[in-house]
């Protein structure tokens, strides 16, 4: 069994570090791809780079608690600077390689960065641009020296030659580094990460060392990684997964991580490395899927057959083989000769040919697109965390994996669901604070160390997973005391192609009820080949076809609410069709094209009276301001109809139980 | 760090006229490159700055005047014995070998550097297989410097435009010269890959330090590299010196924006 990973001792990462040079010295610890080959540094090696560029950073005036910004892409100099740094008991502080300089400038103040160590010309002209907002600034240093030769500042200096200068501290002074070394335990903050914040100025998480290590320690165990791992660092080095999972999950169980040629060939180093443990949000999964299947319909016909046919079987049976389920004996064979002709060389052509373990995260991931990976035997899962605790919240456990939920929780991790459906979890990894952010930090964390995710869900009464269904924020309830969430309901309503919006109203109300706006495109098309005419919006929106077409969807999503026990109540009751499309210029919108939802219920008080009531139509008159800028009115009648309610499932068992 | 103000000349073009049958494309023309700068040549659509190039690479023949490259005068030359001598140069309308990869493109550019015989190349032993190592890290620094690491291995006729232009200096780079010559490096690109040109030759000038003959149509960015502007119209030499003094220049601004008829 893998030693470092038990010994509890080694509880801050230049330990961790020490530990596996003396393990494991000739192992690679990590790689980058420079003039086209692959340069290692096995474990020893880092261990003496670390050093001097520990004892570099010290001579420049580093010491405990200072911050040391670290802005790049993924290189081993910029990794080896946050082991370097948290040897001194100082604080990496990560920052996103493409921000403007404005957002850098925020971060650099706030943080209170006494050092930049960045990667090239383009990030030093950026600091320089706005050094005179960041006093606190006293050095920068620069890994690659290109087109920097003739700067002349003082305070500007080459990453080579801050190691020399270590080196030269470290003969001076040769107790100095081990001693800093040991001075610094678990409770020590490891690094600031900060989030990129949707709302408001960006917020700086501070980690302890023990939150990171004892998050990835328990990574590692549940998954069962090991030593042997490769893994590629492509992921922005500011942002909390890469930092598990490049950094501190490499550093815990002593896997050896790759640095990628640069942003444009990480295609080709994942084909050249064949990660086993992977990460990367849906989109990548996503292009990579669209890839494929370009590059097939250009295929010859006979190979276009044959990997139709295979792909066909392997959606059959691939995820219940994935799964340790027994398939039929042809059935096996046949997936075995799938693996020989297209399953095999398609995963070889991704990258993912050796890959034991894929995770994905920060967005639903449609089914059809984690169904393609699985079925092809590539152990995809989804997890669902957060910054605030180094990243493990719930993992989908082995052999239970649905697109529709998150999994069950992560070791030590302990989740409540709070009256208003919000998610709070407890665990080992969860951050010490914002920095400087007592307010933000209180609303979020609570005295005992519980922490609001801001999300709302449920565990599901048949698998025992977690599911998120919405923002906290937007979800509300209904007068009979369950549950009610628009935006989970409006994007299962959206995921028709007839209808581009939905806005559902339902919160302190006996039901829920919608308004529809109808696709112009995909029902006129629609309407077309079935030889309706219309002469446009309101026209086609008032049709009688059109209506029984939307009801039809609303039923659908309404047969499917009443599968989940939490929400089966919100099944939409009664809807409309609006008479004209919600849009920015009248309001209703906002100009990234999200509802206001509020805004639009105002406007449309009338419409929402009626759904609330018993009639069959209602008459209204909008005023809309046309494109040139003047405004006319809109007058319909708008019909009203009740859609098919099905019968609460869950709520069934549990009378008969 | 080159010293941009020094009296080291590299090229000096003396008294060149070019006639091709009674066409005068270069009237007496004169001018001198420093080691180290990045001297410009400007003009309108032909005023013979192609053909300035042409000769000082040895492609055309002038019919009067001298050329001292390096301290050496010469009349006529040929162009593979300016290549030898250390000039380099990218073409117009993109020269470069379609089917081949990025990286054997720039290995042609190493040709010159090569040394060991056809018998010891084929048999790949000793001293070739040395040499191609060293050549491929040098194609290699290239492909960082010039950041093409992602084409490394893409046939160049597949590229875009803007790209096959970088490779194309990245191929004469590989000669490593003392003097490279750029027509129009960048044509027909966008304003950011502009940008990035403009980065890389004021890169290749302050860090290997090359000295640089560029002609361009692009005025801003003529102005922003150059340490010295030449000015051709109709084969006359019209102005000679730094950009501010040429941007100032009476016949320089008439040539380019025309003179109102009286």
């Amino acid at each position: 069994m893998n030693q470092t990973l038990n010994d509890a001792e080694l509880d801050t990462f230049p330990k961790l570090m020490l530990s596996h040079a003396q393990l494991r010295p000739d192992r690679d610890a990590i790689r980058e791809k420079d003039l086209g080959i692959w340069q290692s540094w096995t474990w020893a090696q880092v261990a003496v780079e670390v050093r001097a560029l520990a004892c570099g950073l010290a001579s420049l005036g580093l010491a405990r608690g200072d911050k040391l910004a670290i802005i790049g892409d993924n290189r081993p100099r910029l990794y080896w600077a946050m082991c370097a740094a948290q040897s001194l008991g100082a604080v990496p502080v990560p920052l996103y390689q493409d921000a403007v300089a404005d957002e850098v400038a925020y971060v650099l103040d706030n943080a209170d960065v006494k050092i930049a160590l960045v990667e090239d010309q383009e990030q030093v002209d950026k600091i320089l641009e706005i050094k005179d907002r960041c006093p606190k600034i006293e050095h920068i240093i620069f890994d690659e020296i290109r087109g920097l030769r003739d700067y002349q500042q003082d305070y500007l200096h080459d990453f080579e030659k801050v190691q020399a200068a270590g080196r030269e501290f470290d003969h001076d002074n040769p107790e100095f580094y081990q001693t800093q070394v040991d001075s610094f335990s678990g409770e020590d903050i490891a690094i600031i990460l900060y989030t990129s914040g949707t709302t408001g100025d960006p917020k700086g998480v501070v980690l302890t060392n023990n939150n990171v290590i004892i998050t990835a320690r328990n990574g590692i165990i549940r998954e069962g990684l090991s030593a042997d791992e490769e893994v590629l660092a492509y992921l922005p080095m500011a942002w909390v997964g890469d930092n598990l999972f490049s950094y501190a999950q490499s550093y815990v169980a002593g896997f050896c991580v790759s640095c990628p040629e640069s942003g444009e060939t990480v295609g080709q180093d994942l084909r050249e490395i064949g990660p086993t443990y992977y990460f990367a949000p849906p989109r990548i999964y996503e292009n990579m899927l669209t890839q494929v299947m370009i590059r097939m319909e250009d295929a010859s016909k006979l190979k276009r057959q044959a990997f139709h046919y295979f792909m066909d079987h392997a959606r059959k049976v691939g995820v219940r083989i994935l799964n340790g389920e027994t398939v039929s004996l042809k059935q096996s064979l046949l997936y075995r000769l799938g693996n020989l002709l297209v399953y095999g060389p398609l995963k070889n052509v991704l990258g993912l040919s050796r890959t034991r373990l894929a995770y994905t995260a920060g967005e639903a991931i449609g089914p059809e697109i984690f169904d393609f990976y699985r079925s092809l035997g590539i152990n995809i899962k989804q997890l669902y965390g957060q910054t605030e605790c180094m990243v493990f919240i719930c993992v989908q456990p082995d052999g239970e994996v649905f697109a529709d939920t998150v999994g069950t929780p992560a070791i030590d991790v302990e989740i409540r669901v709070d009256d208003n459906g919000e998610i709070l979890y407890r665990s080992p990894g969860v951050f010490d604070s914002y920095y400087k952010n007592p307010e933000s930090t209180a609303s979020t964390k609570t005295e005992d160390g519980w922490v609001r995710t801001g999300d709302a869900g449920y565990f599901d009464d048949n698998n025992g997973h977690l599911k998120i269904i919405d923002r906290a924020r937007d979800v509300g309830k209904l007068n009979d005391g369950t549950l009610f969430a628009p935006k989970y309901i409006e994007n299962k309503l959206k995921f028709f192609s007839f209808i581009k919006e939905a806005v559902l109203f339902g919160n302190e109300r006996d039901y829920s009820t919608a308004f529809i706006n109808i696709d112009l495109d995909a029902v006129g098309n629609w309407a077309e080949r079935r030889n309706l005419a219309y002469s446009g919006y309101i026209d086609l929106a008032g049709q009688q076809e059109v209506f029984q077409l939307i009801k039809d969807c609303i039923d659908k999503v309404n047969r499917d609410l009443s599968q989940e026990t939490h929400l089966a109540n919100s099944q939409i009751r009664r809807f409309l069709i609006l008479h004209k499309e919600l849009d920015a210029d009248d309001g209703e919108l906002t100009r990234t094209l999200k509802v206001r939802r509020s805004f639009v219920a105002d406007r449309y008080d009338s419409l929402i009276n009626a759904l609330y009531s018993d009639q069959s139509e209602c008459h209204v008159c909008t005023e809309v301001i046309f494109e040139d800028g003047r405004s006319g009115m809109l007058e319909a009648d708008v019909k009203i109809s009740e859609a098919e309610f099905y019968p609460v499932k869950a709520a069934s068992r549990e009378a008969a139980a | 760090m080159i010293d941009k103000h020094n009296d080291d000349v590299i090229l000096a073009v003396d008294n060149i006229s070019l006639s091709f049958g009674v066409m005068k494309v270069l009237d007496n023309i004169s001018f001198d490159i420093k080691r180290g700068e990045i001297r410009s040549i400007i003009g309108p659509n032909g005023a013979g700055k192609s053909s300035m190039l042409n000769v000082i690479n040895g492609f055309y023949h002038p019919q009067q005047g001298s050329i001292t490259f390096k301290g050496n005068t010469r009349k006529a030359m040929a162009p593979h014995q300016a290549a030898s001598q250390g000039i380099a140069r990218t073409f117009q309308n993109i020269a470069l070998f379609k089917g081949m990869s990025t990286l054997d493109n720039i290995m042609t550019g190493r040709n010159l550097k090569m040394k060991t015989n056809l018998f010891w190349q084929a048999l790949h032993i000793g001293p070739a297989r040395a040499e191609e190592l060293e050549n491929r890290e040098a194609a290699e620094r290239i492909i960082d410097f010039l950041d093409i690491q992602a084409i490394r291995k893409k046939p160049v006729g597949k590229l875009p435009y803007g790209l096959q232009k970088r490779v194309e200096l990245g191929r004469a780079l590989a000669a490593e010269p003392d003097l490279l010559l750029l027509d129009e490096p960048m044509a027909g690109m966008n304003s950011e890959e502009k940008e990035d040109m403009s980065r890389f030759i004021i890169d290749v000038n302050t860090q290997f330090g090359t000295t640089i003959a560029l002609i361009e149509h692009d005025m801003s960015v003529v102005m922003d590299l150059s340490d010295r502007v030449l000015v051709l119209d109709y084969g006359q030499q019209l102005a000679d010196g730094p950009p501010h003094e040429v941007r100032a220049n009476q016949d320089v601004i008439d040539a380019y924006l025309g003179v109102p008829h009286e």
